[in-house]
């Protein structure tokens, strides 16, 4: 098992040096410059600022550059967007704010998605469970840039529980946490129903029943985690992408997160803000895919990694 | 004769599907004495597992539905009584071993677990006793180095193994009934022979009633005291096992019996009954055999009774009732 985690840690050496370099090319192949605002620079301005970002070099010198500072000094490189503050600096500002938000979305989805889905795979084809499931289905299809302002004009504008917007104590989190989760929650509701029903219907279930067990031990016992696997695997991108910030919510609901940096940098052709945002979020995915996988082999006696 | 450990009565569970009603099993009766092995026969979809579930009380409902009849255990009507009492039946008093060992094991837990759960909760062993218990179990059902491999998972152990531990957890309460179903079809013919053989032994010391369900004639021969045959959800024959062999009654076990080959004889090819088992959905009237039965007559298109053609030997065959060739030619006209 360790050796197996250190041969996954191994191979994302190389994933993530891909990562780099191809969202580096993308970013700087696009056109536009970090300089061209409405209101123009003199042209000498800009070239002293091409100049002092290393901008005004050749773009294979430039990606070297960037490379040797990523790597040799773990050095993300400087801000256009905010010039007094680095990349790094940027990340460890909005980092923690997304990881909140996304963290409490995700536990959101978890408990709602599951228990739901594990209430309509009991009643399965009840009024109950078409309920459960329309719910999901109106889930996965709602936006959540119409979710959220339904719910801001509800909670917030009319009833006056909660605050519309802005970052700071733990009301401010509800509202977009309940909007993130939306989606993940239906996700994981009908990964939970449909996995839960399969295993219900196996002969090992039929054998539990036939030894005389409760239902409640049938189910927690026997059937459950056979259920959740897929709900497991899909959490390795589902949380990724969670707590590597969400563009839509953080700036709907104006939360200073990663996802809202990332937006903003990358309208203001901010290059090396959005490549090192995306190296974190190609961080995470490989982190979670990795507990993934460990945890199914926890759950799985049958998995075994060499 | 005493009183049996287990009567069925008329038992009808049928299936509600998209084409309709599917009687499953149709007006079933049999009974059990204390220490007897009884073998239920018939092709697959004739019922043989429905009657088993049934008696269980696992018939998946919906779509599954018990339509009528009586399950007596022990003088008690298994249909009748609640959910609760019936759990505390299930594991404890009557226990149940399935068709595919690779499949019928829990894959995510220890063998453990899944013996000492069922002691646990009907004889209230503690977790320490009851995997001693456990531990004893394997030991009875042969495998070999138990206090080390209790702790293993199913998929390190082989299909017959693995059949060996569903005994094991079956037998773990002393059950007066053990239901088999089918125990040996996954399994390849050693291991099949070994696993009857075991089933046969602990049978004996144990002391416990067995019904054994398979669609392998050579099977029952050595197994069992009694045989019912089952063809599309309702028992055609039924009575002592040599009686049934020895003077089947009904044309459908005559066929049946005509279909094993004897390796005394050299054939050119291997008898079969023509055509297909009838879809349970879309039965004909009559007699369900008719359609394939080589000695089919007018009165066929009525359904015949299961009536008594010998000592305690029953069939349900309008040629049964008939002794003269004078009889004979009236039904033939009918």
């Amino acid at each position: 098992m360790l050796q197996f985690i250190l041969r996954r840690l191994l191979l994302a050496i190389p994933v993530l040096f891909a990562v780099l370099t191809v969202s580096f090319f993308l970013v700087r192949l696009a056109p536009g410059s970090p300089f061209a605002e409405e209101r123009a620079y003199p042209a000498a301005v800009i070239a002293k600022l091409n100049e002092k970002y290393g901008l005004n070099k050749p773009l294979p010198e430039q990606y070297l550059n960037y490379m040797n500072r990523v790597i040799l000094h773990a050095d993300l490189g400087p801000s256009t967007r905010y010039p007094d503050r680095n990349v790094s600096d940027v990340i460890v500002q909005g980092l923690p704010n997304s990881m909140i938000l996304g963290a409490t979305a995700y536990l959101i989805a978890l408990v709602l998605g599951m228990g739901a889905g594990i209430i309509a795979a009991l009643r399965q084809n009840s009024g109950v469970d078409y309920g459960a499931m329309a719910a999901a289905v109106l889930g996965v299809s709602i936006p959540n840039f119409v979710l959220g302002p339904l719910l801001v004009i509800g909670l917030s504008l009319s009833l006056y529980w909660l605050p519309p917007a802005r970052w700071g104590d733990f009301s401010h989190l509800i509202l977009p946490a309940f909007t993130l989760s939306a989606l993940y929650t239906a996700y994981i509701a009908r990964l939970t129903r449909s996995g839960l029903v399969e295993v219900l219907r196996s002969d090992y279930i039929r054998t539990a029943r036939a030894k005389g067990l409760r239902e409640s031990v049938v189910l927690f016992r026997h059937a459950l985690r056979g259920s959740i696997l897929p709900v497991v695997s899909y959490s390795g991108p589902a949380l990724a992408f969670l707590l590597g910030g969400t563009i839509v919510v953080e700036k709907l609901f104006l939360i200073p997160g990663l996802g809202n940096f990332f937006i903003e940098a990358a309208n203001a052709r901010d290059c090396f803000i959005v490549v090192g945002v995306t190296l974190v979020v190609a961080v995470m995915l490989l982190v979670f895919n990795l507990i993934v996988d460990i945890i199914y082999a926890l759950i799985d006696p049958r998995i075994a990694y060499k | 004769m005493t009183n049996p450990l287990l009567s069925v009565r008329n038992l009808q569970t049928s299936f509600y599907t998209r084409d309709g009603e599917v009687k499953a099993v149709d007006n079933i009766s049999f009974d059990l004495e204390p220490g007897e092995t009884l073998g239920i026969v018939g092709e697959s979809g004739s019922g043989k597992s429905v009657t088993s579930l049934s008696i269980m009380g696992l018939i998946p409902t919906p779509p599954g539905k018990i339509k009528g009849g009586q399950v007596l255990f022990g003088g008690q009507d298994l249909l009748q009584i609640t959910d609760e009492q019936m759990r505390k039946i299930r594991g404890k008093r009557v226990a149940m071993i399935f068709q595919d060992p690779m499949t019928s094991l829990n894959p995510f837990l220890r063998i453990s677990r899944q013996i000492t759960e069922i002691s646990e909760l009907h004889l209230n062993l503690t977790s320490k006793q009851s995997r001693t218990r456990a531990i004893e179990m394997l030991e009875l059902v042969g495998i070999p180095d138990a206090p080390n491999r209790i702790d293993s998972y199913p998929h390190q152990f082989s299909g017959g193994m693995r059949q060996r531990v569903m005994i094991a957890m079956a037998l773990s309460c002393d059950p007066q009934l053990l239901i088999a179903d089918e125990p040996t079809t996954a399994l390849d013919v050693t291991i099949q022979a070994q696993i009857l053989e075991l089933i046969k032994d602990l049978k004996a010391r144990l002391g416990t009633s067995v019904i054994l369900i398979t669609h392998d004639l050579g099977v029952v021969a050595g197994m069992t005291d009694r045989l019912g045959v089952m063809y599309a959800g309702r028992m055609i024959e039924y009575g002592p096992t040599d009686t049934v062999f020895a003077h089947p009654a009904h044309p459908y076990t005559q066929g049946l019996l005509r279909s094993v080959p004897d390796p005394y004889e050299e054939v050119e090819e291997l008898y079969q009954i023509p055509g297909l088992p009838p879809d349970l959905s879309a039965l004909p009237p009559g007699c369900p055999f008719g359609p394939r039965c080589p000695e089919v007559v007018a009165k066929c298109q009525t359904q015949p009774e299961f009536v008594s053609v010998g000592t305690d030997h029953k069939s349900a065959c309008w040629l049964n009732a008939v002794s003269t060739v004078q009889e004979r030619k009236e039904i033939e006209r009918d």
